[in-house]
């Protein structure tokens, strides 16, 4: 495949980025458009750019060649991703809206008045944000790798460039239709290849190849890896950092739930996608399963199938969808890091901020050159599963239970912290042969051990039960006056 | 898998967590080895350092959780079996032995409650005075002497510190009277915070903007000057004029979100317009990401007016007044700027000092408040010269969970 396509490809979703970010909003009104400029984001913005935020390499990627490896078993991901946003409809979108508190931290702290609370949630956000930062950068090297030949660093370090640049430039006043650009951006390059394969398929009466084919022989997923798979996904969205800061763009919690509720119908549509390349892949890419380029199955497959300056062209556009996925998680990732950061170490300052960004991004950087990736959707779904035994029981149980208090909250997340980290960590002093199933995938024990230290540490800490609790339960669960923007 | 990203990355955090938690222990030990002077020295370390920490949690005033951390440190000081300290109700807090005494407590105290002196209840005596008073019987076992001091904050008296110990020596005696004041100190150093407070709460609602009667007189002229010539506008004139004073004249909550003090504004500058025709323009850049962020209420519309009245009224020509609002990470960033005739520097710096009472007090009772709801590093930032034009910006942090908009 020509090299050059590759590079234009990347070189111009970047420059697309930077530029709708910088000048997204540049647009001057005069008072005849009061209302006009006053008009504050439509769910339905909201909810492309949560969609742009939320898609990762891990549903870009990792999604089509899990399929391509394990068939229909992976689609549990798409499911639970998708899933996911069910959880946060239902139970976390309009309280924590109405919370006004603009991350998590700063939610667990007015809600349990309490600055250790703050640190812990902190500490455990900037994790969790640094290990979901570590497999878009691998995405990202492999992207390079693959479709322009140059060596697989300059893709993170790339990532990471673009992603300093725009936030400390102050590139990112107009975040929300940057991510809002990325979403249909992503849809678009994985849509049109895929219309364009399946006229070429159904022109040229390909080979009907046994679509049932196993390339690698992995074994069937079990029930038990299913449930915890589904734990993990469904938990593990409620606290995902940089979905959570998207719902302040809504002005109250009923315009909160409706974006949510529209950004169920995105995933869905946009999942459709990768399930159709991967089941291509089964047919026509098989051997790149056995080769261990599973993840590069969405890269490679329109090379293949439609061939020439066609081809060329198609890969161009799934190449520009990818780095669209690493860029805006990415950033998204490392504006609401720097947030955290700059709040807790920097005292709120314009620089720190900047400070604060670059370390958000220059360290998950180190982290993922020293480290090599295997399955895309696999890593983040443990992502997912860490959080899920971390910040999904405060979140939950700070909403819908009185009786939290601050040990409690502390006690729930550093035990599931310290038994998740610590099953991922055997896991891979173990290796992947000789792990158990109930290591590989720790949701289905480590979430229910956090809600039980939770609720326990709390019951046995009654009387901390802060005081000003009657007063912010009230404020999460009563409807808001309706925002007057209207004439 | 030996070598997914994600497994090294956890190992590696949690070897840089044990690495921390070495250090942070090593470091603990040996600064315990420190020379740390005679044993005077150290009596007096531990005596004032118990205090301050007692100091400490006496800081929110006599409450259960509060007094039952106190009365820990001041038991170590007093060195006695058990430490009780009540308010003028109830056992706050017991810290020590001989627990079953406390529902008795209450009425041994209520002597000096009333009567406002120390008293000694010598060994011997707990139990058949304990049982007097209603107490259930108790064993010889729990038998102490009992010194009863009273907390005396100002003139009232609000509760009493109690010391057990076997015997009621004359140090011990003393030394719980003075415990039992430098309790009352604490007390009176919390009601003073108390009414810090309120002050403070009195003084933002005092400083709460209120439209000029400036504005009023000259709005209603404006008005007055359409009723003939063009009897719509005037109609429409009046109707916003009634939903700027509703907006302004609202009895409820401190706090409004952007949006809606920028419709205040919008008004604000239709009223403002009906005067001065198309001298003044105006441009806006706004972030709709903000838009739903809580501010002071009206914590804008002063520094439009601010804009409109010192920086256009004295220049001649057109005016060009530019509104902006920024996504600034954790902080949304408003920005009001004019090209009129600007101010001086130092005359603003002491208007803003409160030294004099000068054009500009609208920039100040914004200022106070800001500062006063979010802290000194939120105040207002004015950029501003004779002649120049006037750049002011304010930074208020997104995330306000206790604010109600």
């Amino acid at each position: 495949m020509n090299p050059v396509v590759g590079v234009a490809a990347v070189a111009a979703v970047s420059l697309a980025t930077a530029v709708i970010g910088f000048y997204g909003l540049r647009v001057s009104r005069t008072t005849g458009d009061f209302y006009v400029a006053s008009r504050t984001v439509k769910p339905w913005w909201n909810a492309s750019a949560i969609g742009g935020e939320y898609l990762s390499a891990a549903s870009f990627l990792g999604v089509a060649g899990l399929i391509l490896l394990s068939g229909t078993d992976a689609l549990w991901y798409p499911v639970g991703y998708t899933a996911g946003y069910l959880m946060l409809l239902l139970f976390v979108a309009a309280p924590l809206r109405r919370s006004g508190a603009y991350t998590i931290p700063d939610f667990t702290e007015a809600r349990l008045d309490s600055r250790a609370v703050r640190r812990v949630t902190s500490l455990v956000v900037v994790l969790v944000g640094w290990l979901y930062i570590v497999p878009q950068l691998h995405g990202a090297a492999l992207a390079i790798r693959i479709t322009t030949g140059l060596p697989a660093w300059v893709g993170p370090v790339a990532v990471v460039a673009v992603v300093c640049i725009t936030v400390v430039a102050g590139g990112m006043r107009s975040i929300t239709f940057v991510q809002a650009f990325q979403y249909w951006l992503k849809l678009t390059a994985l849509a049109v290849p895929i219309v364009f394969m399946l006229l070429v398929l159904g022109g040229t009466n390909a080979p009907a190849a046994a679509p049932a084919v196993n390339p690698t022989a992995v074994a069937p997923t079990g029930p038990y890896q299913i449930i915890s798979l589904l734990v993990a996904l469904l938990f593990g969205t409620l606290g995902l950092p940089h979905v959570l800061v998207r719902f302040y763009t809504n002005p109250d919690g009923q315009s909160a739930r409706r974006t949510t509720l529209i950004v169920l119908g995105l995933l869905s549509v946009f999942y459709l996608f990768p399930t159709a390349y991967g089941m291509l892949g089964r047919v026509f890419a098989a051997d790149l399963a056995q080769s261990g380029q599973a993840d590069a199955l969405v890269l490679l497959l329109p090379g293949r199938v439609v061939g020439g300056a066609a081809g060329d062209l198609l890969t161009a556009l799934v190449v520009a969808g990818a780095f669209a996925a690493f860029l805006s998680t990415t950033s998204g990732l490392v504006v609401s890091l720097a947030g955290v950061i700059s709040q807790d170490v920097f005292g709120g300052s314009v620089r720190g901020f900047r400070l604060a960004a670059l370390v958000s991004a220059i360290v998950p950087l180190g982290l993922a050159s020293m480290t090599e990736s295997l399955a895309l959707a696999g890593s983040v779904g443990l992502v997912f599963a860490f959080t899920a035994s971390t910040i999904c029981p405060v979140l939950l149980l700070g909403i819908w239970w009185r009786g939290l208090t601050d040990a409690g909250a502390i006690a729930g997340m550093a035990t599931g912290g310290l038994l998740c980290g610590g099953a991922m960590v055997a896991g891979s002093v173990l290796g992947a042969a000789l792990t158990p199933s109930w290591l590989a995938q720790p949701a289905a024990w480590t979430v229910p051990a956090a809600f039980a230290a939770t609720v326990l540490v709390s019951r046995a800490t009654r009387g901390r039960v802060p005081r000003t609790m009657t007063r912010l339960m009230t404020r999460l669960h009563t409807p808001e006056r309706p925002l007057a923007t209207e004439r | 898998m030996p070598d997914s990203p994600l497994f090294t990355a956890a190992a590696v955090a949690v070897i840089a967590m044990a690495i921390a938690v070495v250090v942070a222990v090593g470091l603990k030990v040996l600064r315990s080895f420190r020379d740390l002077g005679t044993d005077a020295e150290r009596a007096t370390y531990k005596t004032l350092h118990a205090a301050s920490r007692a100091g400490q949690y006496l800081r929110t005033g006599l409450n259960p959780a509060g007094a039952a951390k106190a009365s820990r440190q001041l038991r170590t000081i007093l060195g006695c079996d058990a430490l009780a300290i009540t308010d003028t109700t109830g056992v706050l807090a017991w810290d020590g032995a001989g627990e079953e005494l406390r529902p008795a407590l209450m009425g041994l105290a209520s002597r000096v409650l009333d009567g406002g002196h120390l008293a000694v209840i010598p060994a011997g005596e707990l139990v058949l005075l304990a049982a007097g008073e209603g107490g259930r019987a108790l064993t010889p076992e729990v038998e102490r002497a009992v010194v009863i001091a009273p907390i005396k904050a100002g003139a009232r008296i609000v509760g009493v510190v109690a010391a057990f110990a076997p015997a009621a020596g004359a140090g011990l005696v003393r030394a719980t009277g003075e415990v039992a004041d430098w309790v009352a100190t604490q007390v009176e150093l919390a009601e003073l915070d108390v009414n810090r407070t309120l002050l403070m709460e009195a003084e933002v609602r005092a400083l709460r903007a209120q439209i000029s009667p400036h504005f009023i007189y000259n709005s209603l002229n404006a008005i007055a000057s359409f009723i003939n010539t063009d009897p719509v506008r005037a109609r429409e004139l009046v109707v916003e004029f009634a939903d700027f004073t509703r907006y302004s004249f609202r009895r409820h909550g401190d706090f409004t979100t952007l949006a809606e003090e920028l419709r205040c504004i919008d008004r604000y500058l239709l009223l403002e317009r009906a005067r001065f025709g198309d001298r003044v323009q105006v441009s806006l850049r706004i972030a709709p990401e903000v838009l739903s962020t809580v501010i002071p209420f009206l914590s804008l519309q002063p520094l439009v007016e601010n804009a409109v009245g010192h920086g256009l009224e004295a220049k001649e020509g057109p005016g060009h007044i530019s509104i902006t609002a920024n996504d600034s990470g954790a902080f949304a960033e408003v920005t009001i700027e004019d090209d009129g005739v600007g101010m001086d520097p130092e005359q603003l710096r002491s208007v803003l000092a409160g030294h004099s009472d000068g054009e500009h007090v609208g920039l100040r009772n914004v200022d106070a408040r800001l500062r006063q709801v979010y802290g000194d590093d939120h105040g207002l930032v004015i950029e501003t010269a004779p002649g120049e034009g006037t750049l002011i910006t304010m930074r208020i942090p997104k995330s306000q969970p206790l604010h109600d908009s």
